[in-house]
């Protein structure tokens, strides 16, 4: 109602148009805009919107904003789960300046991240390309290929793990076969990492090849029509014309797998089995959101918990930045 | 879409959807203390929290609750049980510092007593050393000091004590040319965990293909130090584990069984069940045994495998494990709640859930009564199951405990020993990636 809207904005009295066909309650043919009943029509053309999106914003107010700020505060104390706060000003964060642990998770988070995103998104674009042409059985291809979204991350890692086991997994079994000795799938850093990254890439493939494939369809064939009559492969097809057309969708999609990486907590955890909070042994595969979970829950330091909450939304923030500024270089180079 | 028609329904409409929209929030907010009163037939519910097994439960227990439910018509007994303790101490925690979700009475593992009995959540507990009337006499007098806080409130009653002993397999100990009577197994290492290692290191000579002697190196390190008078805290309860001797002896035995191929390189209790499935498939001939181990190997090992495990004394005696039962302040039955405790630990109890379960007892008095003395257990064959614990326990001491201590031993085990077990990680090192962890860790 954009109308009104503007109208209640400004604060004019709202001209009122006579009533098109009167109804019940006007039937008496008085103009709304006098008595209470005026001022009630214009309180309600003020109001009902905020009344309609209100839900949302209190719901995000109690279980978003609360806890974010909670949260900040707590990162400024030292608590103890179901003790009291003592002021500790920055030292949480600069104790995690400091630690060996905050900057191994971080690293962890990171290549954990790329190890993960990049043959995920890859994988999705030449799923998405496939998925697009016409074929027998493409529904049935399309839900099969989002099948593992579906899938609970604790029942997926679960089965990894199992896969993954040094002892009798199928996947040492299989290299055993092939001659190759036995891989340490959970205790050594790098096997532990891609065996990880594996689990997140099966469950998300499928899931981004989807949004791919939706962005592909609105292209117009025609591009594609005068791409063929120019003699253009396949391969030169999709390189010159799917990519630069759906490059939003590539964006939003990396964005959002960021995000994912960076809280990445479930795979890992269960991956790890008994050791999984720890990252195994050496930590080798802990992430900052298992680093917080450690401090929050398992030692009860609260406040140094909270303070890598912060941290991680600093990292994001920090991304999201430097996003828009590659983006702001690139269309200034674009437009000479 | 632009009406002027009927506005005041609208108004009321828009009003209404902020309104339900605020219950809804408010509502979903406060997840209050449901505190279920007298039902309507008067009875009173008392909810007990437990993990792993107690034996009270009326289908595989002793049938204490049904039992107390006929002794007092007017209350009703519901348990729910957790499989994990670590997993359950962490969600009482959490509940115990909102107040809210809390059973009437709570297990409590002596890893957490420390904790529980800590400033930060003594004020939770109820004093059972006044009220439901207990006989605090009764127990083992170190089981009473490990639950009373600093101002003297005893917030836990003794359930089970874990002395320890060692738990072999007398087909793999033959195979390799030990002997396989108890006695003489236990004359091999008795009064040092050196000669165990020296009869590791036989072992190992004659090993059958694919076995190891001991199951996990984290697993002696607890039985050494189990039989230690100086644990984690010094004489004040202050955690001072790099100074222990006791965590040092530890330490020393468990990365020289470690790094000489002793271990199955195993962690004990993992949740991918490797370890479990190493019961099976006899890939250890010696397990670390407190009392409840006798349960895990019974099930884990299988039917296939009765009769195949012994039990001799540790070489040193220990205690490891045992738990407490405390009762939550905030509950709305607390009176009636510390009174059930205080009969399900009582001496009568501890005998009739030890005949059913195992658990050995911490009243001295069911400690020295025949029932116990005389017990053995069926997938041990005729090993004096009883006797063999119960003397073990009767010369434990009390140790000091820290609020620690627990995350301590997560570390050292976890993070230090299997880290040299599986990584090869050196001892030093290893040593010294504990002693950032904690400083890193622990907030003191």
């Amino acid at each position: 109602m954009p109308a009104p809207a503007a109208v209640a904005a400004d604060g004019t009295p709202p001209p009122v148009p006579p009533p098109p066909v009167p109804g019940p309650d006007t039937a008496k043919g008085r103009p709304p805009g006098h008595g209470w009943r005026g001022r009630l029509h214009r309180w309600d053309r003020r109001a009902a919107p905020y009344a309609f999106v209100a839900p949302f914003f209190l719901c995000f107010a109690a279980f978003g904003l609360y806890p974010l700020i909670h949260t900040g505060w707590l990162s400024l104390h030292r608590v103890e789960l179901g003790g009291p706060a003592e002021w500790r000003g920055l030292r949480n964060y600069t104790g995690l300046w400091d630690s060996h642990y905050f900057w191994n998770a971080l690293a962890n988070t990171f290549t954990l991240g790329v190890l993960s995103t990049v043959p995920q998104l890859l994988l999705a674009l030449g799923l998405a390309h496939l998925l697009n042409y016409r074929m027998r059985g493409r529904g049935f291809l399309r839900v099969a290929v989002l099948a593992p979204y579906a899938t609970s991350v604790a029942a997926a890692t679960l089965v990894f793990a199992q896969l993954f086991n040094s002892d009798y997994g199928l996947i040492n079994t299989v290299l055993g076969r092939a001659g190759f000795a036995p891989v340490d799938w959970e205790s050594s850093k790098w096997p532990a990492q891609i065996a990880i990254s594996a689990i997140v890439t099966w469950r998300w493939t499928g899931y981004n090849a989807l949004i791919y494939l939706a962005a592909m369809q609105a292209v117009p064939q025609d591009l594609y029509e005068a791409a063929a009559l120019d003699g253009a492969s396949r391969l030169r097809q999709f390189l010159s014309v799917t990519i630069p057309s759906i490059r939003p969708t590539i964006l939003f999609t990396i964005v959002v797998s960021t995000i994912g990486a960076t809280q990445l907590f479930g795979e890992p955890m269960l991956f790890g089995g008994s050791l999984g909070i720890s990252g195994g042994s050496g930590n080798q595969f802990q992430t900052l959101s298992l680093l917080m979970y450690e401090k929050g829950w398992v030692t009860g330091a609260l406040g140094q918990a909270s303070a890598i909450a912060w941290v991680m939304l600093l990292v994001l923030l920090l991304l999201g930045a430097l996003r828009v500024l590659v983006a702001r270089v690139r269309r200034r180079r674009d437009r000479p | 879409m632009h009406t002027t028609t009927a506005h005041p329904r609208r108004t009321a409409l828009a009003a209404l959807a902020a309104t339900a929209a605020l219950v809804a929030v408010t509502g979903c907010g406060s997840g209050g203390k449901s505190a279920d009163a007298a039902g309507d037939d008067g009875r009173i519910t008392l909810r007990i929290g437990t993990f792993g097994s107690f034996g009270y439960d009326n289908e595989t227990g002793a049938g204490l609750y049904a039992e107390y439910e006929r002794l007092h018509p007017n209350i009703k007994i519901v348990e729910s049980n957790v499989a994990d303790g670590q997993k359950y101490w962490d969600t009482l925690k959490l509940r115990l510092s909102r107040d809210s979700g809390l059973a009437d009475i709570q297990a409590v593992e002596v890893g957490y007593i420390a904790e529980a009995t800590a400033p930060a959540l003594a004020g939770k507990w109820a004093d059972l050393g006044t009220t439901g009337g207990a006989d605090l006499g009764a127990f083992l007098d170190w089981k009473v000091k490990q639950a009373t806080t600093a101002d003297g409130k005893v917030i836990g009653l003794g359930t089970d004590v874990g002395p320890i002993a060692v738990c072999y397999n007398k087909d793999l100990f033959a195979e390799a040319g030990l002997p396989t009577d108890r006695a003489q197994v236990g004359a091999l290492w008795a009064g040092s965990w050196d000669a165990f290692l020296d009869t590791a290191r036989a072992y190992r000579a004659k090993a059958p293909e694919g076995t190891a002697f001991h199951d996990s190196a984290s697993g002696l390190f607890n039985a050494v130090l189990s039989g230690e008078p100086v644990q984690y805290a010094d004489s004040k309860g202050e955690l001072d584990y790099r100074n222990s001797p006791g965590v040092k002896k530890a330490w020393e035995i468990a990365t020289a069984a470690a790094t000489g191929g002793l271990t199955a390189k195993l962690r004990q209790f993992d949740e991918k069940g490797t370890w479990n499935a190493g019961f099976k498939n006899n890939r250890f001939a010696t397990v670390a045994c407190p009392s409840w181990m006798t349960g895990i190997i019974k099930d884990q090992a299988g039917a296939g495998n009765r009769g195949r495990w012994d039990i001799a004394p540790a070489p040193v005696p220990g205690n490891w494990g045992g738990s407490f039962l405390a009762v939550p302040r905030s509950g709305p039955h607390v009176e009636e709640a510390a009174e059930l405790a205080a009969w399900l630990t009582a001496p009568a109890q501890h005998a009739k859930v030890f005949a059913v379960n195992g658990n050995i007892p911490s009243t001295r008095e069911t400690l020295s009564s025949p029932a116990v003395q005389n017990a053995r257990l069926p997938f041990f064959g005729d090993t004096p199951v009883g006797r063999i614990y119960s003397e073990t326990a009767a010369g434990i001491k009390a140790v000091p405990i820290s609020r620690w201590d627990g995350q301590v031993k997560t570390f050292l085990t976890d993070n230090g020993i299997l880290d040299i077990e599986q990584r090869g990680t050196d001892p030093a090192q290893a040593w010294t990636n504990v002693g950032k962890l904690v400083d890193d860790k622990i907030q003191k």
